[in-house]
């Protein structure tokens, strides 16, 4: 058996910068802010009874969905599970459509009908958005199927959490995506909370980044809260399973800032060990600092964050005037038409 | 003197073909010795005798097709009698997981007589017509379809190399290659998984499952990931995927690998269901699953994979979903019916027609959408109703289909609707147990006797 590799990925961001365009660093730091925002308001509009049901924000993780963002090609897929929205955004899906969807209005990317944890969007290659903790992967490892089947040079990045990590499907996936060779990305978003369990009360090992290695599948666990580990770390694991040497493990080490959706307290943990990450691993104070660092204006960081805030009050605004779904379409999109 | 009998080398095995002689006359055998090897339409098996001795008289040349299970093959000299010899399995064939390669008396009652349809509209009168088994109007079915649409792959449990563990798939993999001809580890969930998202990226998988019963491992993905994803995305996101397999009471086999699940899925909007009973079923219904642009689970029938019937021989022969077909016509009762049971309804019917009862047998052949305008105008006409199904009363198809026809023609009926259906009780192992749990002719024909008050 191929032993699987295993690296632990420490970026010193200080001597990345001169690979770093400064256009780039602009584009993530707004992607991010932006997912912040749009997560901030959407909690916002839950406490508002405007967002029903359930509601998991992303808020602490937006380098994971960025980072992984800067390695797609057209083409590519992205598959995730029910803490949705920060992909979305990254993908490019348009913040109104995602936001009225959590409204459940027409205008919404399911005409309303999916709610926030059923999202897709055929043009961006984001097929969702799964409410069954562990089933995005198997089906992330039939895009890669697909991709391997049509021979078209595109992956799949499928995301799953540590919660997921322990679920059935995801070792039946892993076995065949090796046996296959399929061309798919497993991105192992460790947050260190399944719901109110820590990885270490629900995993016998808890370095998720090895949990490919009974099948030969090498994986290296990354700092998730720097966009730039990230990105390299998500172009190497891209190369691998582009050039057909089939699937590819990134842990992302991670956390969430709130509550597991928006009903949830928290009380698992400690204030301090929130306020403890918020304070020193916070991704978007990381970016900022590589901005100023790169010689960035105050004053342009500035106006990225008002252009954010923009998009997003316009993503609030329209996520209240979109009309409910007409009645008629409860029985639409039940079948294809033959 | 002890004869050597043809043995059963499964469940459902009636009769097989004496391929080979290991021994010849005057030989001494022993206990264990491989004697000879048998084809059956699943596999090749060797044959062990069971008892020592010299051999006799070999009765049945090799060579010798459909020699008829417990048929003497061979004699030994001295030596007292013994029942069938133990089969023991060929290197090239080990035994499936769960498949129907066991062992076991065949207890089930022959098949029903080939039907003639009375008013079958994709049976055009002097429609050149060829004898096919179930099994192999299946493998045309997919064969046919692969090599129209490059899109249509088949994926499952020992479907390539093995030919597939009841022979549906054999020589696809010699025809497509193992691109499109995938064997699968034992792990339902996984590959239903990744058939399920291969549709949302545009192909048109079909997926094997071994059987019905393991699929119970998979069924989060045929509901939650296949039949709801096209609503759940405003209509984005198409899943054109086939699960099929067999489904229903098989033989012998107990609790665990004996069950129907019409009800199950036919209670999922986004899914279609369909349960084939004869081979045109078979291939038409299954060509239209192929082509379907959603999710569509196929019910087949282990018991009928054997069973020859007539279907059209015209090319491309595709039937059209949602569709009930009157297998029988008749004006005292209807009987409504689908897979295995359109044959026992044909039975009953033919025997109550000897007693003056005039039985108008439906086939349902789609389960969801259900064809509820043909069931009622069929009750409408005979004014009582009698369904049959394998699965279990409660919540059952005989069930919806008693409250669609009471809905539509309360006035038109004569007697309270009856149904036919498995006891509710798990699958028993004991033949006779069995006997009495599952539907049977003599059920049925009392059932139409007591919506006919005679």
């Amino acid at each position: 058996m191929a032993r699987a590799a295993q690296k632990d990925t420490k970026t010193d961001s200080g001597n990345k910068l001169s690979n770093v365009s400064k256009a780039d660093l602009l584009k993530y730091y707004r992607e991010m802010v932006l997912i912040r925002r749009f997560e901030e308001r959407a909690g916002q509009l839950y406490g508002m009874g405007l967002i029903g049901g359930f509601c998991h924000l992303y808020i602490g993780q937006e380098a994971v969905a960025v980072g992984m963002e800067a390695a797609s090609k057209e083409g590519d897929q992205v598959i995730t599970g029910y803490r949705d929205h920060g992909h979305m955004l990254a993908a490019g899906m348009d913040p109104k459509a995602v936001m009225a969807e959590l409204t459940g209005r027409s205008g919404g990317s399911s005409k309303g009908k999916g709610g926030s944890m059923h999202m897709f969007d055929i043009a961006t290659g984001f097929f969702g958005g799964h409410g069954i903790v562990g089933a995005q992967v198997s089906l992330g490892t039939g895009l890669a199927f697909a991709d391997f089947y049509k021979k078209n040079g595109n992956v799949s990045f499928t995301y799953f959490g540590d919660g997921a990590a322990n679920q059935g499907q995801v070792y039946e996936s892993f076995n065949m995506a090796q046996l296959w060779k399929l061309p798919v990305v497993y991105v192992i978003e460790n947050n260190e909370y399944a719901m109110g369990t820590s990885l270490a009360r629900a995993s016998a090992t808890v370095n998720l980044s090895q949990r490919g290695a009974s099948f030969g599948i090498p994986g290296e666990t990354v700092d998730g809260m720097d966009v730039f580990a990230v990105k390299e770390a998500a172009e190497r694991a891209a190369e691998h399973a582009r050039s057909g040497k089939g699937p590819y493990i990134l842990e992302m080490k991670t956390y969430r800032y709130r509550g597991h959706s928006m009903s949830d307290p928290a009380k698992y943990r400690s204030k301090e060990e929130v306020d403890e990450v918020k304070t020193t691993r916070d991704p978007i104070d990381h970016i900022k600092t590589m901005l100023q660092q790169a010689g960035v204006a105050e004053d342009e960081i500035k106006t990225i964050d008002n252009e954010v805030k923009a998009i997003v009050l316009e993503a609030v605004d329209f996520a209240q005037t979109s009309p409910e779904p007409d009645p008629s379409e409860l029985y639409t999109d039940v079948y294809t038409e033959a | 003197m002890t004869d050597i009998l043809m043995p059963a080398l499964s469940p459902t095995m009636e009769e097989g073909t004496l391929s080979k002689w290991l021994i010849k006359v005057g030989d001494e055998v022993s206990a264990g010795q491989v004697i000879a090897e048998i084809e059956t339409d699943k596999a090749t098996m060797e044959v062990e005798a069971v008892d020592e001795g010299k051999v006799e008289a070999i009765l049945i040349d090799a060579g010798t097709e459909g020699v008829k299970v417990n048929t003497p093959i061979a004699r030994l000299e001295g030596g007292v009698s013994s029942p069938a010899p133990a089969p023991a399995q060929a290197a090239d064939a080990p035994a499936t997981q769960e498949g129907g390669e066991k062992k076991a008396a065949d207890a089930t009652p022959a098949a029903a007589p080939v039907s003639k349809p009375q008013n079958d509209p994709e049976f055009p009168e002097g429609t050149p017509m060829v004898k096919i088994t179930v099994r192999d109007a299946l493998r045309d079915a997919i064969a046919e379809e692969m090599r129209r649409d490059d899109a249509v792959f088949l994926m499952g449990e020992e479907v390539a190399q093995y030919q597939g563990a009841y022979k549906v798939s054999r020589n696809l993999l010699e025809e497509f290659g193992d691109r499109r001809v995938i064997d699968t580890p034992i792990t339902e969930m996984g590959f239903a998984g990744i058939g399920s998202g291969a549709a949302m990226a545009g192909l048109k998988p079909i997926i094997e499952f071994m059987t019905f019963n393991f699929a119970m491992q998979a069924i989060d993905h045929i509901i939650n990931s296949s039949a709801k994803t096209l609503y759940m995305s405003g209509g984005q996101i198409k899943s054109s995927i086939v699960f099929r397999g067999p489904n229903g009471a098989a033989a012998r086999v107990a609790a665990q690998h004996s069950q129907d699940y019409s009800s199950w899925y036919a209670n999922v909007p986004g899914l279609k269901v369909l349960a084939p009973y004869d081979a045109a079923d078979a291939k038409g219904l299954l060509k239209a699953a192929i082509r379907d642009p959603n999710p569509v689970v196929f019910l087949e029938h282990e018991m009928m994979y054997g069973n020859e019937f007539e279907i059209p021989d015209v090319e491309d022969f595709v039937l059209p979903i949602g569709k009930a077909k009157i297998q029988r016509e008749g004006k005292d009762v209807t009987i409504v019916a689908h897979s295995r049971m359109v044959g026992f309804a044909l039975k009953a019917a033919e025997q109550l027609a000897a007693e003056g009862i005039d039985a108008e047998v439906v086939n349902l052949r789609t389960l969801r959408p259900l064809d509820t305008d043909t069931v009622v105008a069929s009750v409408k006409k005979t004014n009582r109703l009698v369904t049959v199904e394998e699965g279990w009363g409660p919540c059952g198809i005989g069930a919806e289909v008693a409250a669609r026809v009471t809905a539509e023609a309360f006035d038109d009926l004569d007697a309270p609707p009856a149904r036919v259906h498995q006891e509710d009780v798990p699958m028993p192992y004991a033949a006779n147990l069995e006997a009495l749990t599952v539907p049977s002719v003599e059920k049925i024909i009392a059932a139409v006797k007591q919506v006919s008050y005679k």
